[in-house]
C-alpha cells in the first residue's frame, strides 16, 4: 500500500482523488453507491450569492467521447447552502470544498466571506471559468487582469485554502495561472469545460437552448493534459488536474504531467463509483511500479532533451 | 429509496417490429422495491458514439423471478444497439430512479399511452390492480401497427384502443375515446405518458373535467441521479430535475399552457 497523502497549501488530503464541481452534487447523491469519505475530497456544486434558476432546457448534448452542458450554475444561493445544505454535509470525513461563482466581484466576495465562516469547509474553488453564464463566470478567467482582480479581492476576505479554477478558453493558460499565483492563490485547478456547440442538422437548430455550452469528457483529455503540463512549468503552487479522466491510468497521466491532485467529473455520470476505483487503481499502479508515495510521480514525465 | 448498480442478464429480446423491442432482464440478486413510473439508466458500451447511459422507464417487474422489462423504441445509436442485444449478454443498470406514480387505495383510474409512452403503463396497471384500483387503459397510435401488447395490458385492466386512421379500435385521438365520457365510470385519476403534444391534450381534458392528472416526462439526461442538473423542466416552484423530482409530475405543478 503506497502513501497516497498529498498536501495543498497546509491542507492534507488522504488521497489525491477529488470529484469535480457540478458532477457530484453535494456528495449526498452518491451515498447509496459507496462511502464518499474514502475520497480525498468533494468539490460541491457551484454556489452563487443569489439563487439562480440556470438556463432553459435543453441543457445537454451527447457528443463523441464527451458531452456539452449548459446548466448555467443552477443553485439556491449561498444562504440556502449555509442553512440547509451545510448541516447535511459537514459531517463528511473528507475535504468538502465549495465552488464559488458570481456575476460581479462583490458577489464572489459575499459568497467567499460566508464560506470562510464554515468550519468544515477547509477550502474554496474560485470558479472564474464557467462558460454558461451571460455575466461573470468565464469573463473573469479569460484575461490576466480580471483573473488577478477577482483573486486579489477574494484573498483579502478568505483566509483558508484558495483554489482558482481556470478556463481553457484562453490563448495562454500559463499566464493566467501566474497571474492568480501572484495574487495569493494557493492552487489552481484546470481545466473547466471547453466552449463548444452541437447542431441538429435535420431541424437546422442548435441542440442547446444557449446555442453554445461546455464540452467535457475524454474528448478534452489531451488538451487538459497539455495545459497541466504548461502550467506546471510556469507556477510553483500545486495544480489540480481535471478533464476527461475516466480511470486510474488517465489520472496517472495527469500526475506525470505535473498535477498534485486530480478531479473526476463527467465519468461520475456513467459510473457513480468510478472515483473510488481510481483511488484503488492509483494505489495498484504505485505498488506495481514500486513507488512508495504518490509524490514520487508528480511531474515525473520523462521527456527527451 | 436506495439506488443500486447491478448487472442483469438478457433473458428475452422480444422484437415487436423494426422500431420497438421489449427486453426482459434478470438479476441474480433479489430485486429491491421498485415503484410504477420509476426508471433505470442503462450502460450502452459503444464509445465514442454513445457515451452516457440511456434512461428507460420500467415496463414491468416480476419480483418472484427477479426480472425487469424495458420497452425500447429506437431513437438513436444507443437504443438501436440495445434492440440488437443478444439473449445471455449482460446489461448494467442503475435503478430504481425517480419518484413514480401515486397510487390511490380505491376507485378507477384512466391510463393513456401513445407510442413508446405505453412503456411505464403496464407496471402501473399491475400496481393499481394489486391496490384495488380498477384500471382502464387507452392505447393510442397512428395505425394498428403502432398498437402493441394488448393481451399483456388486458391482464391488468380493460384495454381501449384508438388509431388515427381507424385501422384498430376507435378512430381519432386518445382524448376522444368514448370511455372517457362513459356515464357509468367515474375516474379518480388520469395517468399519461407519450408524445408531449398528446400528454398536453390529455392534461387539458383532465383539467376540464376536474380529474387529478399525472404525466411521466421524458428528458435528455446525463446522470439520472440529480447530480448534473441537465434534465430540468419548468415547474411552479422553478426548475426541477426530471430524474429525481420526476419523471412523474402532477399537471398542476407544471407550467404547461393548457
Amino acid at each position: 500500500m503506497a502513501d497516497l497523502k498529498i498536501k495543498i497549501n497546509q491542507l492534507e488530503f488522504k488521497n489525491p482523488v477529488l470529484t469535480a464541481s457540478g458532477t457530484f452534487g453535494y456528495g449526498l447523491e452518491f451515498d447509496d453507491f459507496f462511502d464518499v469519505n474514502l475520497l480525498g475530497g468533494i468539490l460541491v456544486k457551484a454556489t452563487t450569492n443569489a439563487k439562480r434558476e440556470g438556463n432553459p432546457y435543453p441543457r445537454m448534448a451527447e457528443t463523441a467521447s464527451g458531452m456539452l452542458n449548459a446548466v448555467g450554475l443552477q443553485n439556491k444561493g449561498v444562504d440556502y447552502f449555509v442553512n440547509e445544505i451545510y448541516p447535511l454535509i459537514k459531517g463528511y470525513q473528507t475535504n468538502v470544498i465549495a465552488n464559488v461563482s458570481g456575476s460581479t466581484i462583490e458577489d464572489y466576495i459575499v459568497v467567499a466571506e460566508k464560506m470562510n465562516e464554515l468550519e468544515n469547509i477547509p477550502a474554496i474553488e474560485l470558479n472564474i471559468s464557467c462558460p454558461n453564464v451571460k455575466q461573470g463566470g468565464m469573463a473573469f478567467g479569460t484575461s490576466c487582469a480580471s483573473a488577478q482582480e477577482v483573486t486579489k479581492a477574494i484573498r483579502k476576505v478568505y483566509s483558508k485554502t484558495l483554489i482558482v479554477k481556470l478556463s481553457p478558453n484562453v490563448t495562454n493558460i500559463a499566464e493566467i495561472a501566474k497571474a492568480v499565483e501572484s495574487e495569493g492563490a494557493d492552487s489552481v485547478s484546470l481545466i473547466n469545460t471547453l466552449l463548444g456547440m452541437a447542431i441538429n442538422a435535420e431541424t437546422r437548430k442548435p441542440i442547446l437552448s444557449t446555442v453554445t455550452g461546455g464540452l467535457s469528457g475524454p474528448a478534452i483529455k489531451p488538451i487538459a493534459l497539455r495545459m497541466v503540463w504548461q502550467v506546471s512549468k510556469a507556477v510553483n503552487i500545486p495544480i489540480i488536474g481535471l478533464g476527461g479522466i475516466m480511470n486510474a491510468t488517465d489520472a496517472i497521466e495527469f500526475f506525470l504531467a505535473g498535477a498534485t491532485a486530480i478531479q473526476i467529473g463527467t465519468a461520475n455520470f456513467i459510473d457513480p463509483t468510478v472515483s473510488l476505483k481510481v483511488v484503488n487503481g492509483i494505489n495498484e499502479y504505485l505498488d506495481r511500479h514500486k513507488f512508495a508515495s504518490i509524490n514520487d510521480i508528480i511531474g515525473k514525465l520523462e521527456v527527451k532533451n | 429509496m436506495k439506488k443500486y448498480i447491478i448487472d442483469f442478464k438478457v433473458l428475452e429480446n422480444k422484437k415487436l417490429n423494426d422500431q420497438n423491442t421489449i427486453l426482459v432482464l434478470q438479476s441474480d440478486e433479489k430485486l429491491p422495491e421498485i415503484l410504477a413510473g420509476q426508471f433505470v439508466e442503462v450502460l450502452v458500451e459503444d464509445s465514442p458514439s454513445t457515451f452516457l447511459r440511456r434512461p428507460f422507464s420500467v415496463h414491468n417487474v416480476d419480483f418472484h423471478e427477479n426480472t425487469l422489462s424495458l420497452f425500447i423504441k429506437i431513437a438513436g445509436i444507443g437504443s438501436k444497439k440495445l434492440t440488437n442485444i443478444e439473449v445471455g449478454e449482460n446489461l448494467n443498470l442503475i435503478f430504481p430512479l425517480g419518484n413514480g406514480f401515486s397510487i390511490p387505495n380505491e376507485g378507477s383510474a384512466l391510463l393513456i399511452g401513445g407510442g413508446c409512452g405505453i412503456g411505464p403503463l403496464l407496471f402501473l396497471a399491475k400496481c393499481l390492480m394489486e391496490n384495488n384500483v380498477e384500471p382502464h387503459i387507452i392505447l393510442g397510435g397512428r395505425s394498428k401497427e403502432d398498437i402493441f401488447e394488448v393481451h399483456e395490458y388486458s391482464k391488468y385492466g380493460t384495454v381501449h384502443i384508438t388509431t388515427d386512421d381507424g385501422s384498430l379500435g376507435e378512430k381519432g385521438f386518445v382524448t376522444k375515446h368514448t370511455i372517457i365520457d362513459d356515464p357509468d365510470i367515474k375516474f379518480d385519476i388520469i395517468y399519461t405518458c407519450g408524445p408531449e403534444i398528446m400528454m398536453k391534450a390529455v392534461a387539458k381534458m383532465a383539467k376540464s373535467k376536474g380529474i387529478e392528472c399525472e404525466v411521466s416526462l421524458e428528458n435528455t439526461m446525463a446522470c439520472g441521479i440529480g447530480a448534473c442538473l441537465c434534465c430540468v423542466t419548468e415547474t411552479i416552484d422553478g426548475n426541477k430535475c426530471v430524474c429525481t423530482e420526476g419523471p412523474v409530475f402532477n399537471i398542476n405543478d407544471l407550467k404547461w399552457q393548457i
